[in-house]
């Protein structure tokens, strides 16, 4: 598998650049000197224990948290408290959560054509049809006419994805994606997100799916305590962890 | 243990049967919720006793009723000591009830149109099936309404309308730039408009005039209607403003929401319309003549908008933070959030506040017969009551007004309660 994630093309344009980032949340440093710089076509998994600010981290890249110290780079944009710079980021770069959000009032269609409507001012008829390409490639076409509360979880957050990707993002976040998810639906969601990596899209994953890291990630990053404790590409990083953290944290995670 | 004795198959399917008499229909209904134990068919036979004495004590009252007569006396003399309600103070004062008594006579057509056409105007706001087309004469019906109710030459609305749409071009034209600007924009291009329009209609004050019934005048359930409509279609936008006001991430816009709806929430509806029929007068300059209607809506919607804002903060409070986060990490901005994601999700979970708060309002509408306004409740205590011909006649004027009231809360009620099965969006 890992040989399938060499062929994945990385480029040396940068997408992503973080440096020196520091966030508090009043008197609590969530996170502390963050220097992260992520490739065109990287697929980065973040994991880490919980409370380890690894969901903050992602989220401070399209400005769901606001970051105190430091900056963020995004597509060569610098993330700054401008609205209308925000936005931009946001348009570029697409998220899912891991209890989905879909917007419960409106249609599979609509939660997928909403934004590329009124944010990119595509045209509806277009805008639809954008949306039944990405319902077909996340394999739930026939679902566009239901609301969400009528759909499973694992249907839940394939609609998720294809909603961020109608907005043709470059980037794309993901918050533990199946944290919330049966196990027989995690598979579901895991096969669309490997099938979104193998086009290339930059990723970066917060989830607990070892499995998924090793299959396509180029590089995991361990967080403990607000801070970047380890990356390395996956197969070193699962076999051979180097800080006493990592392989306590492994141990834990893989030893059942 | 011997396989034989727990061995068994079915050779045979039973066909389905009905159940017994004492567990289906009527007889079971009757035993589960009237004569579950003694003690419920006590309570049950007694409020059998009560139901048929009312009936049988109301009925001949109904029956032998005295729809047409001139006075209370007279009613009497045609009942010659038989029981019956004297309903013809409802035919022979019919149009004060509905109108007032100073409405003029051979307009009443003017008031009853209006009427009809605002279900036309509020069905493609109730009913999503309708026609979107029929938004537009919604958007006309006020000023259609207001021509029709108080008359005078047509160029008033018309005038108003052309202001409110000069001031929207302005803002939109100038919105790309900066909102603040384009309201700011907007209110002027509109002030002028208007204060341009007061030569024009004084001195074409004949064009397509309808005789002019000034405000003093109106009376009767229609005033209560007037009240109503115009109050709850005002609050309703006024409440979210102030909703999303409060929650606002800026200090000043929060602060003003917070007093206004604190302050109007403390303070009771009552001395908020004495204050516009008595006080209000001192603070305004000398000679202006600020029609008391338009006081009382002021009041009355201030009023119902602070408890709708607080009605629909609880709606905003309801929704789980991650409908923000998803919008904002679509890149929708703050006003499309709203719109869109944030407002639609709200006021479905504050329908039955909303309704709580408007059938409030519609009834509250009665309380202007304390500052001597003849609403339906102000006709039947004053003039009606107080006339030589129907002094006594309680009953049936109040049974009436407990009706016409009953009938518009009820049918509000049954809509909003129509409206929340609409919308419920299932889970599976």
């Amino acid at each position: 598998m890992s040989e399938q994630a060499q062929q994945m093309s990385v480029s040396d344009e940068v997408a992503i650049e973080i440096t020196n980032m520091n966030k508090w949340y009043g008197a609590f440093h969530v996170l502390r000197d963050i220097n992260l710089t992520v490739n065109r076509g990287e697929r980065i998994v973040i994991a880490g224990p919980s409370g380890s600010g690894k969901s903050t981290l992602i989220r401070c890249i399209n400005a769901l948290e606001e970051h105190q110290k430091g900056q963020i780079t995004v597509d060569g944009t610098v993330l700054s408290s401008d609205i209308k710079n925000i936005d931009k980021i946001r348009s570029e770069v697409g998220m899912c959560f891991q209890h989905f959000n879909l917007f419960p009032h409106l249609t599979i269609l609509e939660n997928c054509t909403l934004a590329p409507i009124w944010v990119r001012k595509t045209p509806r008829k277009e805008a639809e049809e954008t949306a039944m390409h990405f319902l077909e490639k996340v394999k739930i076409p026939d679902q566009a006419n239901k609301y969400p509360g009528q759909l499973s979880g694992g249907q839940q957050q394939r609609v998720a994805i294809a909603r961020s990707l109608c907005m043709r993002p470059r980037i794309m976040l993901f918050d533990e994606p199946t944290s919330a998810l049966d196990p027989e639906m995690i598979k579901e969601v895991l096969d669309t997100m490997v099938e979104l990596a193998e086009e290339g899209m930059t990723m970066l994953c917060v989830t607990h799916e070892m499995g998924f890291a090793r299959q396509v990630a180029n590089r995991v990053i361990f967080m403990d305590a607000g801070q970047i404790v380890e990356q390395n590409e996956p197969e070193e990083f699962f076999n051979n962890p180097q800080s006493e953290r990592t392989k306590l944290f492994l141990s834990q995670i893989l030893g059942h | 243990m011997d396989n034989k004795d727990i061995f068994y198959v079915r050779e045979q399917m039973l066909p389905e049967q009905a159940p017994p008499a004492t567990q289906s229909g009527i007889v079971k209904w009757m035993r589960d919720n009237l004569f579950s134990s003694w003690f419920n068919s006590l309570l049950t036979l007694v409020a059998i006793y009560f139901v048929i004495k009312i009936v049988t004590g109301a009925f001949p009252w109904f029956a032998n009723g005295v729809w047409v007569s001139n006075s209370l006396a007279e009613c009497r003399e045609i009942l010659q000591g038989k029981t019956g309600g004297c309903f013809a103070v409802l035919t022979e004062r019919w149009h004060q009830l509905l109108f007032g008594f100073k409405y003029p006579d051979d307009q009443y057509w003017r008031p009853t149109l209006a009427f009809i056409l605002l279900f036309v105007a509020v069905s493609p706001v109730l009913f999503i099936a309708l026609p979107r087309k029929m938004l537009i004469f919604t958007g006309l019906y006020p000023f259609l309404a207001f021509w029709l109710i108080w008359g005078g030459t047509i160029l008033i609305p018309v005038l108003v309308l052309v202001g409110f749409i000069v001031g929207y071009i302005i803002f939109t034209r100038l919105e790309a730039q900066s909102f603040a600007m384009a309201a700011l924009g907007g209110i002027i291009g509109a002030a002028v408009i208007w204060a341009l329009s007061g030569f024009v209609t004084s001195a074409a004050s004949g064009v397509l005039a309808l005789e002019a019934v000034p405000s003093r005048d109106m009376g009767g359930f229609m005033l209560n209607m007037i009240l109503g409509v115009v109050c709850v279609s005002l609050s309703l936008p006024i409440g979210i403003l102030l909703a999303l006001g409060r929650q606002s991430s800026m200090p000043i816009i929060k602060w003003i929401c917070v007093v206004f709806i604190e302050f109007i929430r403390g303070v009771p509806l009552i001395t908020l319309l004495f204050v516009a029929n008595v006080v209000l007068a001192y603070f305004l300059p000398p000679g202006t003549n600020f029609d008391l209607i338009l006081r009382v809506i002021i009041m009355i919607t201030m009023f119902s908008s602070a408890y709708i804002a607080e009605v629909i903060r609880g709606g905003l409070a309801a929704l789980p933070t991650g409908q923000y986060e998803a919008a904002d990490s679509l890149g929708l901005d703050y006003t499309q959030a709203t719109r869109l994601i944030i407002m639609p999700q709200a006021l479905k979970i504050s329908i039955p506040g909303i309704v709580n708060v408007a059938v409030g309002l519609f009834k509250d509408t009665t309380l202007v017969s304390v500052i001597s306004m003849f609403d339906l409740v102000g006709m039947i205590r004053g003039p009606i009551l107080a006339s030589t011909e129907w002094n006594g006649v309680y009953w049936e004027l109040w049974l009436f007004a407990v009706f016409l009231f009953f009938v518009i809360c009820y049918g509000i009620s049954q809509y909003s309660q129509w409206l929340e099965r609409q919308l419920h969006r299932g889970h599976h």
